[in-house]
């Protein structure tokens, strides 16, 4: 923290001049106007404003047909609890908010690891050969927008002519020919999340590739001299020493995870078979700006944020508890 | 940052790279991350390939070369669907949305970081939650303060909500950035008589020229990528930027008759951010690495 050194006129009188306790020149207060004042208005207004009329607006019973907007408390929240379909979609949220960022942590923990550290056991620490091959195209899909991806899959999926299922065919399982894997209530979310973690696992593999190589080799090098294996090297040395960052990840993905929006709305517009991968985003965006009740798309707004916030709660709970937290998160 | 991994047979003289449980774990690490790179390649080859097939070949032959290469898919999506049109549309909204975040987070991090004033936590707090917060919540009520100010529907107006959207994520990068450099390179200004203005921008800024050019490359992608906004604030076809447009596809792929536009309207979207990445993807992988270590 350079919290000591302040840049005010008052701490650099080096060349004495006519000074008050504070500088009111136009040169500091014009700075201060435009370089705080407008990043600030512009932030405060599109983004803080609505966030605080969101939070009115889920007290009140306001649809976009009737210009009347009554206080109503708590009715909508109630409401939610006792609406089967929010239900379901906070079903399939809290599932992908537990799958999706477990599994491409662990995805890219691994690969990071091959990577950067996955060589030869003796001499130099040192990754695979040619991994900076691997690094580029892991990378790929996340320049892809997310509707794109879900375009892709799409088409590779096709039930007659997509690529999964005449490969499919070509190898033999003829039961596979004309198979729809987004039609079914089986597959539909399953795939979806692989969709997901084909889109995003490279991403976070370059971020665990980079928090690695700052790790100094001797650390891995002392591990090595000591005995520790690959597996125990990487559970004892690379997680500890890159918590902050995994940590930073984690929540990242949660909050993805609980949007999702661009993938889960493109795969299956209608919310899948039997609503089997409708999201809450998807069901805020309906009940919104197909059903104009901006009341109650509000409340489930809200009940979004409030489970954004108990996942990064929770997330910095098990940092914490598993010995992080010694030193000052990077936040 | 090149790593040492790219030198071929790095053979140490107490022969690293030998030993039968090396090669195995070599192997098979080769092995698991061949087939992962198949995945991610097989499939955006394939669309490619398909895109210059016609309309009967693309469902008859999944496979192979196309017999005569059509271009005529792209001739549809490019001009008759309007894909031209988001394509330029995409690019205004990204770029003047790209310029005033990177501006106004630079300033706004700036003096977060290197002056101490009354409220200063706060606002930091405030873009904590602007971070953390779904946008979702706000699009109802956004949806209105833009129709207020006759700005729903429309580009600048989209631009706007980019930028301010954009803004918590660039001004905490750069916050931290702004606070690692050192405090004498300001101060000697300020004693060659440079005011608040020039410091930062003739000396602060060029310094941390660095940190900007990796928040630049993430928030370009981020805004390039972003679906919702758009999707919520700007329902006019002729406006619509280059993610809706592939969303029409997307949505239409169950009962689409045109599969061959479907695939080329994935290789329009895809193929200039991915050239642009292979070009620059060292710098790139500065900036993410940079952006690890928040």
């Amino acid at each position: 923290m350079t919290d000591n050194i302040r840049t005010s006129a008052a701490e650099a009188p080096v060349v004495p001049r006519r000074r008050s306790r504070r500088d009111f020149s136009f040169d500091s207060i014009s700075f201060f106007l435009v370089f705080l004042g407008v990043p600030l208005a512009v932030f405060l207004f599109l983004v803080i404003w609505p966030f605080i009329q969101a939070a009115y607006y889920s007290l009140t019973d306001w649809n976009g047909l009737t210009a009347s907007m009554n206080f109503i408390g708590l009715d909508n929240f109630e409401r939610l609890l006792n609406d089967d379909l929010f239900m379901k979609a906070l079903g399939n949220s809290v599932l992908l908010l537990a799958v999706v960022p477990t599994l491409i942590l662990i995805i890219a923990l691994t690969f990071a690891t091959l990577i950067t550290v996955g060589g030869a056991s003796k001499g130099q620490i040192r990754g695979l050969k040619g991994s900076s091959f691997y690094r580029v195209v892991s990378f790929f899909p996340y320049t892809i927008p997310g509707v794109a991806i879900g375009l892709l899959w799409q088409l590779v999926l096709l039930p007659n002519g997509g690529l999964v299922n005449s490969l499919l065919v070509e190898l033999g399982f003829d039961g596979f020919a004309g198979f729809a894997w987004l039609g079914d209530k089986t597959t539909a979310m399953p795939v979806s999340i692989f969709v997901i973690m084909w889109g995003l696992i490279g991403f976070y593999m370059l971020l665990f590739i980079a928090a690695i190589k700052d790790v100094p080799a001797e650390t891995y090098e002392a591990a090595r001299l000591d005995g520790a294996g690959r597996f125990r090297t990487a559970i004892s040395i690379t997680i500890p020493l890159i918590r902050e960052n995994v940590q930073t990840a984690w929540i990242y993905l949660g909050i993805f995870a609980l949007d999702a929006f661009a993938y889960m709305s493109v795969l299956n517009s209608t919310g899948g078979p039997e609503y089997s991968t409708l999201v809450i985003t998807q069901y805020l965006y309906r009940v919104a700006f197909n059903d104009f009740k901006f009341g109650y798309a509000s409340a489930i707004g809200v009940f979004l944020a409030v489970i954004t916030l108990l996942f990064a709660a929770l997330v910095f709970s098990v940092n914490y508890l598993t010995g992080g937290g010694n030193r000052k998160a990077k936040r | 940052m090149t790593s040492q991994t790219d030198s071929a047979h790095a053979r140490t003289h107490d022969g690293a790279i030998t030993g039968k449980g090396d090669r195995a774990v070599a192997t098979i690490s080769h092995g698991v991350l061949i087939i992962w790179s198949i995945i991610v390649v097989a499939p955006m080859l394939w669309v490619l390939l398909q895109s210059f097939k016609g309309k009967t070949e693309v469902l008859s032959s999944p496979f192979g070369l196309p017999e005569k290469w059509h271009f005529s898919n792209y001739y549809t999506v490019w001009v008759s669907e309007g894909m031209g049109r988001s394509f330029l549309n995409t690019i205004f909204v990204v770029g003047t949305a790209l310029i005033a975040v990177m501006l106004l987070g630079a300033m706004c991090a700036y003096v977060l970081a290197r002056f101490r004033f009354f409220g200063s936590r706060l606002i930091y707090y405030a873009m904590l939650a602007g971070l953390t917060f779904p946008i979702f919540l706000a699009v109802v009520p956004l949806f209105f303060v833009l129709q207020n100010m006759y700005l729903l529907n429309t580009l600048p107006g989209l631009a706007l909500t980019y930028v301010a959207f954009a803004l918590p994520f660039t001004v905490f990068f750069l916050y931290a950035f702004f606070q690692g450099l050192p405090t004498e390179i300001s101060e000697a200004a300020q004693i060659d008589g440079a005011g608040k203005w020039r410091t930062f921008f003739q000396v602060m800024a060029p310094m941390a020229k660095p940190g900007i050019a990796a928040v630049t490359i993430m928030n370009f992608l981020g805004l390039w990528n972003q679906y919702l906004l758009p999707v919520a604030l700007n329902t006019k076809q002729e406006n619509y930027v280059l993610t809706q447009s592939i969303a029409r596809y997307a949505v239409s792929a169950g009962y689409a008759v045109d599969f061959g536009s479907m695939f080329a309207a994935f290789v329009i979207v895809v193929v200039p951010v991915l050239v642009f990445y292979i070009f620059f993807q060292r710098q790139l992988q500065g900036s993410v690495s940079q952006g690890s270590s928040k």
